[in-house]
């Protein structure tokens, strides 16, 4: 029987089995940040262990950063000691660390890809579970606590049972104005937060595979949101293309033989995985949700369901509750109040562009505060060499710093309570982004289209009006 | 960590599903660089309004119930790997979590902690439910040794699944680090066998 590729690259790092099903996994890349490794480092020293492998981590900081005056010391006394206490750890175990001001800082899943940190084949874990992002490359890519922080530190390992298998295909070809963030969020609107637990998923079909490696990033990123352990695609000439004369991908002689062993990565015909399920791109429409989980997703035309298949009346009661929304109404037309373009979901150079494109020479409705915030130093860069920060400012965005910004309520960039945020994130928990804040996860086409109009917003229709003028 | 055998306890119910890790600790409660002291914002925003004033509707200040087992709806703690929420849950008394089925991130955290995640049926979940709600006092014994759940109540044993690895380590108080190290060898020469993979 033919191996999928998870097997391929799961396999190939088992050092060894112990009894009960469990295998010693082992990890080539350990990416950590100031939130969910203090305690690991503590717990090394406490046990008076050094790292087992050094060079295998790369460090930074993003989730507890401020987005702006980044030059300046943090503000928030708590803040700014977790933040600096990842520096001392860096130093003094030895950790390379992309730290704030260093020309390579940024959100932990949008430079491990931009560096050439990620690539195919590889074992990837992180305290955070947006880790499978790296999926997209063919690698195995999965979130972790920060228990398994301080084991990979220590031994360079994980103890673990191997996943199932789940292959998603999205067959046909996308609409004008439907995105790779609309092909996930359908998906997990119709497995349900949960429908992946248990699973490491593979996504292919010709809609996939038509994505650019941003896009698939942005699909395996939120693998998580429906549960999934990670989430990966094959390898192939997109792939080849982003990654070769990244800083740290293979040269010469060695990129050769890495394409080479990357080529054999991808499943094999006859492989079996344990479940399938294939959707067509035909039917994915602009999505928005309307609840506060990932899986509460529809697309921007229809009505919020009183109940479906995988959420009851009670828990659509709650999360209307909650969003101050109704069932059975549409969401297409409300006023919103802010916009976030961010996240490790959707803040790379591509997302920018088509934002700055969508909003070129228009103005931001004065009823919406619209916030843009590159993944990395480097996007951020880039942009401005693009000049889309000027196109953004222009039509009245703010452009800012890199980090996690207001994906996850912890820095200084939260949206009120109460108050409606249009957000390229990956999570509409109660909360999330910020105590009583309401958030509607879209795409950042459907995001830049609602902070023009100030209501949730169609944007095939805009971009009718766009080709129309 | 703390060794695991038996307990029998009355239980706390949260009948509500799809509880993500963002609800039991809210990222503005992890800037802590230790691990202790999570247990005072367990689900902080649904426990305290925003004058930290206690919300008499939630479950956790209903003097009714007590005990040592929360039982939730299905899905229980699936978003954020933040292992803060296996910490608050530990550090605010909880030794077993009751489920359908929990998100894998936050099992595996649980684990690692010495709290048990105890997976039953949908319907065993369902009669526990139904068991508090008439009595907040009904007792339930968890015993890890031969892997049931006892509904003290109604007398109904149910038995449960956990790998026999994570078992001992519960029983024992061990930790997965403390096998890892015990695998040194191995891994070296994993290291040494797989050298052609520079490019990984």
């Amino acid at each position: 029987m033919g191996k999928t590729l998870f097997d391929k690259v799961w396999d190939a790092h088992v050092v060894t089995e112990v009894a009960g099903g469990n295998q010693v996994l082992y990890i080539d890349r350990h990416l950590i940040h100031e939130v969910t490794s203090p305690q690991a480092f503590n717990g090394l020293r406490r046990r008076g262990l050094p790292l087992f492998r050094r060079d295998r981590i790369v460090a930074t900081a993003d989730h507890n950063v401020p987005t702006k005056d980044q030059d300046k010391p943090i503000a928030e006394p708590l803040s700014r000691k977790q933040v600096s206490m990842l520096t001392e750890n860096c130093e003094a175990f030895g950790v390379e660390l992309y730290g704030l001001g260093h020309p390579y800082q940024g959100i932990v899943h949008v430079i491990g890809p931009e560096l050439g940190i990620t690539r195919p084949g590889i074992t990837m874990v992180c305290g955070d579970s947006h880790t499978s992002t790296h999926g997209a490359f063919g690698a195995v890519a999965f979130g972790i606590g920060t228990s398994q922080v301080e084991q990979v530190m220590a031994t360079q390992c994980l103890l673990l049972t191997k996943p199932k298998k789940m292959r998603i295909s999205v067959e046909g070809t996308l609409q004008a104005g439907v995105t790779a963030k609309d092909v996930i969020l359908y998906v997990i609107s119709r497995l349900g937060t949960g429908g992946g637990t248990g699973y490491f998923v593979e996504y292919a079909g010709s809609a996939i595979r038509s994505l650019s490696m941003e896009g698939r990033m942005t699909v395996c990123n939120m693998s998580i949101e429906m549960g999934a352990r990670g989430g990966l695609i094959a390898p192939d000439q997109t792939t080849f293309d982003y990654l070769e004369g990244r800083e740290f991908s293979p040269k010469g002689a060695d990129w050769e033989a890495a394409v080479d062993y990357w080529k054999s990565l991808p499943s094999d015909e006859d492989a079996v995985f344990d479940v399938e399920h294939t959707f067509r791109a035909e039917d994915i429409m602009p999505m928005v949700t309307y609840g506060t989980n990932p899986g509460m997703g529809m697309g921007v035309t229809e009505s919020i369901p009183e109940e479906n298949a995988i959420h009851n009346a009670a828990s659509v009661q709650k999360a209307m509750k909650y969003m101050g929304l109704t069932a059975g109404k549409p969401l297409q037309d409300m006023p919103i109040d802010y916009v976030f373009i961010g996240s490790c979901t959707n803040s790379r150079i591509e997302d920018l562009r088509a934002v700055s494109q969508m909003v070129a020479g228009q103005k931001v409705a004065d009823n919406v505060t619209a916030i843009v915030v590159p993944g990395s130093q480097q996007v951020a860069r880039q942009a401005i060499a693009e000049g889309l920060d000027k196109t953004l400012m222009a039509a009245g965005f703010e452009f800012r710093g890199a980090g996690c910004s207001a994906c996850l309520g912890m820095n200084e960039d939260k949206v009120p309570a109460g108050k409606y945020c249009v957000s390229t994130s990956n999570r509409n928990f109660e909360g999330r982004q910020g105590p009583g804040a309401r958030t509607i996860l879209a795409s950042p086409l459907t995001a830049a289209a609602a902070a023009i109009t100030g209501k949730v917003t169609d944007v095939r229709e805009m971009l009718q009006l766009n080709i129309e003028h | 960590m703390t060794p695991f055998t038996k307990l029998t306890s009355s239980a706390v119910p949260l009948p509500v599903e799809d509880v993500d890790t963002d609800q039991i600790i809210p990222a503005r409660f992890l800037k802590a660089t230790t691990r202790e002291g999570f247990g005072e914002n367990l689900f902080r925003d649904w426990r305290y309004d925003k004058h930290d004033e206690p919300k008499a509707d939630f479950v956790l200040n209903n003097p009714l119930y007590r005990g040592s087992i929360l039982v939730a709806g299905a899905n229980f703690g699936c978003g954020s790997s933040r292992e803060h929420a296996a910490w608050a849950i530990e550090d605010y008394g909880f030794r077993v979590v009751v489920s359908s089925y929990f998100a894998d991130i936050f099992r595996g955290n649980a684990l690692n902690n010495g709290v048990l995640p105890l997976v039953v049926a949908p319907e065993v979940l369902d009669e526990t439910f139904r068991t508090i709600e008439a009595n907040p006092k009904a007792n339930f014994t968890v015993d890890l040794e031969a892997q049931t759940f006892k509904n003290e109540q109604t007398g109904t044993v149910t038995t449960f699944d956990i790998d026999e690895y994570k078992k001992t380590c519960l029983i024992n108080g061990y930790d997965d680090i403390d096998y890892l190290l015990s695998q040194r060898e191995a891994i070296e020469s994993f290291e040494q066998k797989r050298k052609d993979f520079s490019l990984l």
